[in-house]
């Protein structure tokens, strides 16, 4: 069992995963917020790999990753920052980026080097579920990294069978067809994420996109197994000067 | 994965051109893309849609547009010299081709607005001016280094009646523009139909695209059979950024194995000279704006900012159907600088008395580079008209060349 399967076993509700971009606000931010994370209750860790061109994300993230390329962060990077903190970190670690960079380092080579630091699944907005089942996810598998599929309002109820059956770890529903960072009216979302709940599906279910505060975690949590935070987080962490500080008023203002 | 095409004309049913191609799109784009790709060919050869297609491009765009018999060039490179007058339709070059088609087929989907991204604003003139046709809303997405260097074609939008946003991100140019437009559509899905201007993005844009624009070698053949009792030219030379002339230009030559085809790159300030737009020589494949190709980008996979003179050019990929020329051989690729398009569009101006764009000079500049000989046809692509570059014009004219 990969520990995001052993997370999910033992808590169905209320989980929360954070998102941040590697190499921001400082290079070297990245194990120092990981470790806050951890230690303040999020129970997932989306790690963003930041890329030139990151279509499916909104001026905030956008932003934090060109910075993040200016203070020189790559996966090579990323990869030597995991690797000093393996053996600290026992909540599950996500890699989420473009396949672009992915592809230049050797999708392969990419595979094993992050299992071999510590990483526990992946998640690659851009690499549709043909070329998946054709030739990636034997890879992802090979080296027992989980892979987590989105799915949107527009998404068929056979699309997301067919997703849910791609992924595993868990399925990331997206509240709207929306670039992140982007406000919502969760109203209008609920019914879909109701028609989720009533699917039986293989994977549980994390909200992402327009999760900010206790309140639209708490109305993802009443539908899902627990909420995904990005953009609110980034901002947060925007001019901080005490990181630990940051991670800890912003976790403890949510759950 | 990835079967070779049976011919170079039509991808896969995956979108790929030899290892080119696909459609790498996040989730939220999905319905969209998958729509086009199940209705694209049904609609485009409806009769009802051929017959307002055929009727807007004859007596809207002016098509035929002619083929015209360069004399004095042809005397100079010691060949005749075919120019396929694209600079002559309605708004000043091919990419009204495109838009008159997609925005039919927009309106057969039931979209209501329209987005565009637009480099040298070509597309966005073109967009805008078939949404003002039609009634419908238009938003042009354009870098805010385009907007300032092609000025007069950002008043020509706005008095269509288009919005034209600038885009701010990145290298602030076609790249960022179309990064823009497509997050555009993410958070549009419902109501908004993306008409790409050129040969790339997701499976079926490369192939839809191409398909409008063949009509530019549709006519060139029997123009040309009409001229000289042969349909098919030695050479067709046109200028690549995208792709999008060279591959309506191309189109009905692919699988004319006979006919050399030769695609012309920015060169920018010299291939090496790390400004530059000249993707197939600097390029690896990787995937940029939903399909995998040729793409210029540093070791770490991430996009460089490329450089051209022509904001038309100035794009760090290249369509994967000439992704898939340039690897297998199909197609020539050469390149022209800066300086030797500047050249070349003063050059053809006072002997031919056609003002080129920029983009089209490239095209221009590489006949001296082709070792022509007097038995040769060659057809040229003259995708635009050079109003729109007059400013950069007359700063060269003011420095005195």
């Amino acid at each position: 069992m990969s520990r995001l399967q052993a997370l999910f076993a033992n808590k169905k509700e209320r989980v929360l995963n954070v998102y941040f971009t590697a190499g921001y606000p400082q290079l070297d931010s990245t194990t120092t917020i990981i470790q806050a994370l951890q230690n303040n209750g999020a129970d997932i860790i989306e790690l963003g790999m930041p890329y030139s061109d990151p279509l499916a994300d909104g001026p905030v993230i956008q932003e934090s990753g060109n910075i993040a390329l200016q203070n020189g962060m790559t996966i090579a990077v990323l990869f030597e920052q995991l690797k000093k903190i393996k053996g600290q970190i026992n909540i599950p670690i996500i890699l989420m980026g473009y396949m672009n960079p992915v592809m230049q380092y050797g999708f392969e080579k990419f595979c094993a080097d992050a299992s071999a630091v510590g990483v526990d699944g992946l998640i690659l907005p851009d690499l549709p579920e043909y070329e998946f089942e054709m030739e990636y996810g034997a890879i992802i598998k090979k080296y027992g990294l989980d892979f987590v599929f989105l799915v949107t309002p527009e998404t068929s109820t056979e699309r997301i069978q067919q997703l849910d059956n791609l992924s595993t770890g868990f399925l990331y529903a997206v509240s709207s067809s929306a670039t992140t960072g982007k406000d919502k009216d969760f109203n209008s979302v609920e019914k879909y994420l109701e028609q989720l709940q009533s699917m039986q599906l293989k994977n549980p279910v994390l909200v992402g996109f327009g999760i900010k505060d206790r309140n639209t975690f708490e109305s993802a949590c009443k539908y899902a197994n627990g909420a995904i935070i990005g953009t609110a987080f980034i901002k947060a962490l925007e001019g901080s000067t005490n990181i630990n500080e940051t991670v800890k008023e912003f976790i403890n203002a949510v759950i | 994965m990835m079967n070779t095409t049976t011919n170079f004309q039509q991808p896969d049913l995956q979108g790929y051109y030899g290892q080119f191609g696909g459609a790498y799109i996040p989730e939220m784009l999905h319905r969209n893309v998958e729509e086009l790709k199940a209705r694209y060919l049904d609609i485009m050869y409806e009769p009802s849609f051929q017959k307002e297609f055929q009727s807007l491009l004859k007596d809207y765009v002016g098509r035929p547009t002619p083929l015209f018999l360069a004399e004095r060039l042809s005397k100079e490179f010691n060949a005749p010299i075919y120019l396929k007058r694209e600079d002559l339709c309605h708004t000043g070059a091919h990419k009204i081709n495109n838009t008159i088609g997609q925005i039919l087929l927009a309106i057969k989907l039931g979209k209501t607005r329209i987005i565009a991204e637009t480099g040298a604003g070509q597309h966005g003139v073109a967009t805008a001016t078939v949404c003002a046709l039609k009634g419908l809303e238009c938003i042009v997405y354009m870098g805010e280094k385009d907007i300032e260097r092609q000025a007069p074609n950002v008043a020509r939008m706005r008095m269509l009646g288009a919005k034209v946003i600038p885009a701010l991100s990145g290298s602030k140019t076609l790249k960022d523009a179309t990064n823009e437009a497509i997050r555009d559509w993410i958070n549009n899905p419902i109501d908004t139909h993306y008409i790409i201007g050129s040969v790339v993005g997701p499976h079926p844009y490369p192939d839809m695209v191409a398909r409008f624009q063949s009509v530019i070698s549709e006519e060139t053949r029997w123009q040309l059979k009409e001229k000289t009792g042969n349909e098919l030219p030695t050479h067709v030379v046109a200028c690549v950024g995208g792709g999008s002339n060279a591959a309506g230009a191309f189109y009905h030559f692919l699988d004319e194995l006979s006919v050399q085809l030769v695609a012309v790159e920015a060169a920018g300030m010299g291939v090496y000279s790390g400004m530059s737009a000249a993707t197939t020589q600097l390029g690896k494949p990787g995937i940029l704006h939903g399909s995998k190709s040729l793409l210029m980008q540093t070791a770490d996979g991430q996009v460089v900012e490329p450089h051209s003179i022509s904001a038309g050019l100035d794009y760090p990929g290249v369509g994967p159907l000439h992704a898939h020329l340039f690897t297998s051989g199909r197609g020539t690729f050469l390149s022209a600088t800066d300086k030797e398009a500047l050249d070349a569009a003063f050059h053809v101006s006072k002997t031919e008395g056609i003002i080129p764009a920029l983009e089209t000079a490239h095209a221009f500049a590489v006949l001296g580079k082709m070792n022509l000989k007097s038995s040769d046809r060659v057809v040229i692509c003259l995708s635009g008209r050079g109003d729109k570059d007059l400013a950069t014009y007359i700063r060269e004219l003011d420095l005195g060349i």
